[in-house]
């Protein structure tokens, strides 16, 4: 059996032209899905023996996980929720929920991915736009500080490159392509031009290029230590002013390094000054299938991206206090609840080392490091595979994901409504 | 061998990501997410060629690794998300929640190995 049009919900791309073919109870093939959708529909679209539950690896009953872990839960003085991003928002809503009763912290993997770019959202505004636009407008695409063709392989193909659009008939004859980074990655080979900048100094860079754009003079003396030259500055300043509908993609080249959401404003408010002399927008290159979602669920609950506090029973957001490396690392968080992500192996090591001390609860469609160490494991539903849902792909648009496999594993949103009622009744509120 | 210091950027590959969905338990993963790229004179400088076990060390923790030669500045060193690059990376955030995953000084050595001890 064949399903078209079926979303890939690996990556922020969320490409929704997916032909996925079923043999039995398996995934076979999906057609038009790059080597990172291949591989996440074939190993998820596997059947699997992993029980629903496990206390301390023994299996037990999806009942006696959900009172085990409801109780550890609401025991704990300071738990933390974390994950959440490769999920549905319709899970990623009861968890906020649940958040909210136990009065803990709730955070995601946007506080190790693109957290800086949300405060940079908060402080500064973001002149954003869909890929729909830019697949039918952008006649400038730059991408700072990422390398789509090995991090969202259709990135190029499919929204910003050789796409053709309404107002770009050509596709990628009628584009600009520039990439800038500290290193000649294999995405370097699509673009026009390359821009290699010294490591950590994407703030000046950014800096620089809104002087030029404001119509201010600099001598080279004021961009020494780039990597790039005032004449190199100039022609990229004058390339963003003089296109028709310009795009920056923004990596974690700029997030990850040195002055984070400081580097995420000067990227923002270089576009802000662009405006004065055409359209441009910017869009953060967001990594997981759905962390977009948890970003626009807990800003829509809340006020705020990731990283919210409900301890005085009111949400507060305060990136280094609330966020999950900082919670752990200080020993802070008393038990965990980790939703569809792998902090074990993607934690620094601090981190990590607190969430083996404390009781952790982890939810996963699959064995991971971090199951293996969860005190209470289950194994749930892939959203997009064995359960719908809906997710927002990197432009903030939300799609709807279908099942095309059925499982007798729970979905992550019908474990955490467990949780949420079964909390609720421990905490009598 | 020369003991150096670099700087270190990681980030994603596809290898990597693939890995991520096929199984972090599998060799792919751990060969994706257990190299480091060097510039030629780096390596030259080391005395490392491609295959070379190396000692690496940050002020927050040290791993190994297997060097390879890449397309990369002199200076720095490239590795994969994953298990390794956890090792090398701190918990301070500054007030962002987010560590330091990029421009990270290393001081990378090659590992000599024992062969008397080889049957």
């Amino acid at each position: 059996m064949q399903y078209d049009h079926v979303v890939c919900a690996f990556c922020g791309c969320d490409c929704d032209d997916i032909s996925v073919t079923i043999d039995g109870d398996r995934i076979t093939q999906a057609k038009n899905a790059c080597v990172l959708g291949k591989a996440w529909f074939l190993s998820h679209g596997r059947p699997s023996d992993l029980p629903v539950a496990r206390i301390e690896g023994q299996p037990v009953s999806l009942d006696e996980g959900i009172e085990a872990a409801a109780r550890s839960l609401a025991e704990s003085r300071y738990p933390l929720i974390y994950g959440l991003s490769s999920t549905s928002c319709e899970a990623q809503r009861k968890s906020v929920a649940l958040a909210e009763v136990l009065g803990g912290c709730i955070d995601c993997c946007t506080s190790v991915c693109h957290g800086p770019s949300g405060m940079a959202l908060q402080g500064v505004g973001e002149p954003t736009c869909t890929l729909g636009e830019v697949k039918n407008r952008a006649d400038l695409v730059i991408y700072w500080g990422s390398n789509p063709g090995e991090s969202h392989p259709r990135h190029m193909a499919r929204y910003a490159v050789t796409a053709k659009g309404m107002f770009i008939p050509k596709g990628r004859k009628d584009r600009t392509v520039i990439l800038v980074d500290v290193r000649r990655t294999p995405s370097a080979g699509a673009a026009d031009i390359f821009l290699q900048i010294n490591p950590g100094k994407d703030f000046e860079a950014l800096w620089a290029l809104q002087a030029l754009v404001n119509g201010q003079t600099l001598d080279s003396d004021a961009v020494s230590g780039i990597g790039l030259t005032l004449e190199q500055l100039t022609s990229l300043a004058d390339k963003m002013m003089h296109c028709k509908f310009g795009v920056l993609f923004a990596g974690q080249g700029l997030t990850q390094t040195r002055g984070k959401h400081f580097n995420t404003s000067a990227a923002f408010l270089l576009i802000r000054a662009i405006h004065r002399h055409t359209k441009f927008a910017i869009i953060p290159m967001r990594g997981h299938g759905n962390v977009t979602g948890i970003d626009n669920v807990l800003g829509w609950q809340t006020g705020y991206p990731f990283g919210v506090n409900f301890s005085l029973g009111y949400p507060r957001f305060n990136p280094g206090e609330y966020t999950v490396v900082d919670l752990l690392s200080r020993g802070e968080t008393d038990a965990a609840l980790v939703v569809a992500a792998d902090p074990v192996s993607s934690l620094p090591a601090r981190a990590v080392r607190r969430l083996s001390e404390i009781p952790m609860i982890a939810l996963d469609t699959h064995e991971s490091e971090t199951t293996r160490i969860a005190r209470i494991a289950f194994t749930t539903a892939t959203a997009g595979i064995h359960a719908e849902g809906t997710v927002y792909r990197m432009d903030n648009i939300p799609i709807r994901l279908r099942k095309v496999l059925s499982s007798s594993y729970p979905s992550d949103e019908e474990v955490i409504r467990r949780l949420l009622v079964r909390v609720k009744e421990l905490k009598a509120c | 061998m020369v003991k150096q210091r670099l700087t270190l950027i990681t980030g994603r590959s596809t290898r990597q990501g693939a890995g991520i969905s096929n199984g972090k338990e599998l060799p792919e993963y751990k060969e994706a997410t257990g190299m480091i790229d060097l510039n030629q004179m780096d390596m030259q400088r080391s005395g490392l060629n491609t295959g070379d076990p190396v000692r690496l060390t940050t002020d927050f923790g040290n791993a190994e690794a297997t060097c390879r030669l890449a397309d990369i500045p002199e200076g720095l060193a490239f590795i994969s998300f994953g298990p390794v690059c956890n090792r090398l990376i701190g918990s301070e955030t500054y007030a962002s929640g987010m560590p330091d995953s990029k421009h990270i000084q290393v001081a990378i050595a090659g590992i000599v190995k024992d062969r008397s001890r080889e049957t």
